[in-house]
This record gives structure tokens, sequence and C-alpha cells, in this order.
């Protein structure tokens, strides 16, 4: 394996730490995703039953919430939340589950690298796949709640671009934390992390009811910064927020990225 | 088939069970996190604008919904994967089937399991319930068996068809289109009530709002014997159509 990998690392510029072809990273996937097409039509459904649920059915109980000094209706409040965690539950799914199965049992990237292609072109491949996917869902659930009538605002187009944003940042993280894992217990964990993730966002309620404490954690997460972003682009409440929110994602994203990268290239070339 | 067959697929269970109880830290951790976030963040905004939600304030609403949910949530996913995992990759039951252990033991044993892992997981989430103040009557201890055979009740036909698919894309679908609008929309989060009457109808006919129904009517100290015994005969009779469907679908892929 030494042998193979220094040949590698020969043909390849600065060891294959820059992408040449990340594209046919996508390329491949897309190919094999044409398999469970159906992924796509039920997982369209999901955003819808969830925007009864807990938009109206909830929403019935909870009354008007208000949002930069307006009041919003719930599910007008909750809908970008759950479209935000949804974009996060995408990207995390992609960036685990699928990623630890491709990398200790299929052993996929070991014969990606048998090609021209590298450790960055494998990397960034993986996250536009998995953007690409939450493109997908994001336009969707998007559609979703137009027809709903729950983006009060033209801004709300914006809100596309700031799911992707969301799944970049999840997506490297959840990369990131993947090669760390060493059996297929080590989910769990994920789970557990991602569980008051979500709940202590402000998906369900602004983040104001908290102690201050906990709203500082609160806020800090990447996926409140996702919620606060797609909020405010659907509610029309935009404001310098939106450019910390920005920030945040990128560097949650960046720092995700540089892990992962890191990490991939130990365990693929030893 | 001998009468402690089925013992014997649960104390294997239960050996596998000591690598893996790690991952059922989240079946202990959840509970609380649920009932902390919601309770408190959820029902500020409830009790702001609605007050009480069935007489009660929402939290105590809602964590017997959550109880019922989750066990079927736990009783649906052990019916799956696991199921499908035993069957076609490390055929575990071939294995079994080597031995004096026949088919009825190996369901019979697989849901008893299940069963054993629903009563210990809904304990811990009772004793969440109690410490968020929820349980208003002691009637409410009947709700952790009443969830035990809700989640039995739905891995036992979940498991007949995890006997007969090759690969998981069934179990997708039928979560996404069946288990998560359940979750959502058969009165975990609110009254069916508030459901168009349509679906109202609809909600009703599920499992899932019966096991909700029962745990509730048990925290809340409102047992009515007639509602009560219909809720626990219909999950009943589908644990033991499940069963039945198991016996049959397990034989038909497992003997040859």
């Amino acid at each position: 394996m030494t042998v193979a990998a220094a040949a590698v690392r020969r043909l390849m510029p600065a060891g294959g730490r820059i992408p040449t072809n990340p594209f046919r990273m996508v390329e491949r996937n897309v190919l094999v995703f044409r398999r469970s097409w159906w992924a796509l039509p039920s997982g369209m459904v999901e955003p819808v039953v969830y925007l009864a649920g807990i938009g109206f059915g909830v929403g019935s109980l909870v009354g008007p919430v208000a949002v930069g000094g307006r009041a919003v209706d719930y599910a007008a409040f909750v809908a970008p939340a759950l479209m935000a965690s949804s974009a996060m539950n995408g990207a995390v799914t992609d960036s685990t589950f699928n990623l630890f199965f491709k990398l200790h049992y299929a052993r996929l990237y070991d014969s990606i690298l048998a090609t021209p292609l590298g450790i960055a072109d494998i990397t960034l491949g993986e996250v536009l796949w998995a953007l690409l996917r939450g493109l997908l869902y994001a336009a969707s659930f998007l559609v979703a709640m137009a027809a709903l009538g729950l983006v009060g605002s033209p801004w709300g187009v914006l809100a596309l671009p700031g799911a992707l944003l969301i799944g970049l940042a999840f997506a490297a993280i959840g990369c990131a934390a993947t090669t760390f894992m060493r059996s297929m217990q080590d989910f769990d964990i994920v789970q557990i992390v991602l569980l008051p993730i979500f709940l202590f966002s402000a998906t369900f309620f602004p983040t104001s009811i908290y102690p201050t404490p906990l709203r500082v954690v609160a806020e800090v997460s990447p996926l409140t910064r996702g919620v606060d972003l797609l909020r405010s682009f659907t509610t029309g409440d935009v404001g310098p927020h939106v450019a910390i929110d920005v920030v945040a994602l990128l560097a949650w994203g960046g720092l995700g990225l540089v892990v992962a990268a890191r990490r991939l290239e130990k365990l693929l070339l030893k | 088939m001998i009468a402690t067959a089925p013992l014997h697929v649960v104390e294997h269970n239960a050996l596998s069970f000591r690598r893996a109880w790690r991952g059922t830290l989240t079946g202990v951790v959840n509970p609380f996190l649920f009932l902390g976030a919601m309770g408190w963040g959820l029902g500020t905004l409830v009790s702001r604008h609605t007050g009480d939600v069935s007489g009660v304030d929402y939290l105590t609403f809602l964590a017997p919904g959550l109880l019922a949910a989750t066990a079927m949530q736990t009783g649906t996913q052990a019916g799956m994967w696991p199921i499908l995992g035993n069957v076609r990759w490390t055929r575990r039951y071939d294995a079994m089937l080597a031995t004096p252990i026949g088919v009825d033991a190996i369901v019979l044993g697989e849901v008893a399991w299940i069963t054993l892992r629903l009563l210990f997981f809904s304990t811990i989430f009772f004793v969440a319930m109690v410490a968020f103040g929820t349980v208003i009557s002691p009637w409410g201890l009947i709700a952790v068996p009443a969830a035990a055979l809700t989640g039995a009740a739905f891995m036992a036909p979940t498991a007949a068809l995890g006997a007969t698919v090759r690969d998981a894309t069934a179990f997708h679908l039928i979560y996404r289109l069946g288990i998560t609008p359940l979750f959502l929309l058969a009165g975990t989060f609110f009254p069916i009530s508030q459901l168009p009457s349509a679906l109202e109808v609809v909600a009703w006919l599920t499992p899932l709002f019966h096991g909700v129904e029962l745990a509730r009517d048990m925290t809340l100290g409102r047992p009515q014997l007639g509602a009560d015994l219909l809720h626990a005969l219909v999950l009943g009779a589908l644990l033991t159509g499940g069963l039945l469907a198991a016996r049959v679908t397990f034989r038909r892929n497992l003997l040859q």
C-alpha cells in the first residue's frame, strides 16, 4: 500500500492536495443515485407532512410569534426552520452514513485513488454531491412552503442558496466527524449530538426564551444560524444579522473541510 | 416447538446487546432532552396563546404522546434492519435453525426481546415524565406497558415484512410515508380534533393513535374502561396479526 501511495503522490502535483476534477466524483454519485430515484419523491413528501403537523397542527395551539419585531404565524415561523434542519439532516446523512460506508466497507476511495483523482478531488466531490442533493430537497421544500402561503417576502428566494450554505457547513462537519469513526456504533454519537442541536436551535421557539448561558450556546450552533438565515429571508426580516449568519456558516464549513481533508489523507494514504 | 426455545433467542439478543448497548444511550438521554425542550419552549408558547390543551398544560398533554410515539419508532426500526440483516446478510437465523430452535421460536423470541427493550426504555421515559411533573395520576404506571404494547404492535408486522425484502428500500418508504406522518399527525403533538374531519377519521384508525390515547388516558388519570380496552384490543390485534404474518413469511424465507 505504501508503494502504491508513494506512486500516487509522485504522479500528482502537490500530492493530491489540489483538486483537479472533483466533478468526476459527483458524476459517479449521480450514476449510482439513479437506482434509488424513489428517494426523491418520497423525500419531498416529508416536508409537507412536517409543515402540516408542526406548522398547522401545533401552530393552531401556539398562535403568532414575534420575528424581528413583527408577529408571524407559527407555521411561517417554523417552516423555514424545518427547511434548515432538513438541509442539515440531508447533509449529515450523506456525509456520515454514506461516507463511512464508502470508506470502510466499499473501499470505494481506494479504487478512486488508483486513478488520477486525489484526496482533494474526493473530499470536494463528496461535499458537492451532498450539496446537490440538498439543493433538490430545499427547492421542493420552498415550493411546498410557497404553495401553503408561508413565504412572506420576495427575499424568500434567497432561502435556496441559504439552504445550500447550511448543507455545506454540515456536510463538511459531517465528513470531518466521520473520519474519526471506527465502527457503526459510533453513528449513535451522531444522533446524540444532532438531537440537542435540533431541539435547542431556534426551530420551534425563539431563543429569547432561553436563559442566557444556554442562549449563548444555542446562538453559536450552526443550525441556529442557518434557521435565522432562512427565516430572515422567508419572513422578510433582512438586516445585518443575515451577514453574521453567512459568515458563521462559512466558518463552520471551512473548519470542517480542513479537518476532513487532513484526516482523510491520513486514513487513505498510509 | 420446545417451550424454552424462544427464551434462547431472547438470551442471544441480550448477550449481543451487551456489545451494542452504547447505541441505546440515545434512548436514555432523548426523553429528557425532548421533554425539556418541548415542555419549556413550546409549552411556554402554547400556554401564552391557548392555555391548557385537553385540560392540562401542553407538556403534560404532549409527554404521553411522545412516549407512545417513541415506542412506535423503536419497535418499527427493530423490525426492519435487524430482521433483514439476520435473514439475508449475517444469516443468524440460519444458524439458529441449525439447532433445535424452530422458526416459531425465532419469531416469538425476537418479539419478546423487543418487548423487553421497550419496557426498559419506556420506563426510563416514564421516569423523565415524572421528573418533569407530567404524570398526574398513579394510573400513569400503566402507560409503560401500553407503550411497550404499541411498539411491539408495530414491530411484529414490520418484522413480517422485513423477512421478505432484499434491501432496505421498502423500509425507507414505509418510514417516510407511514411512520413520519403517523408521528406528526396521529395525536401526539396536538389533539386530532384539530384535523379536518376526513383526516380525523383516518387518524382515529391508526394504531399509533390508540397507543397515544391509551398512554394519555393513564398519565392524565382519566381511564375509561370501554375506550381504553378498545385501544388495547386494537394494539393487541395488530400484534397478533403481525406475529401470525411473521410466522408465514419467516417460514417462507428461511426454510427451503
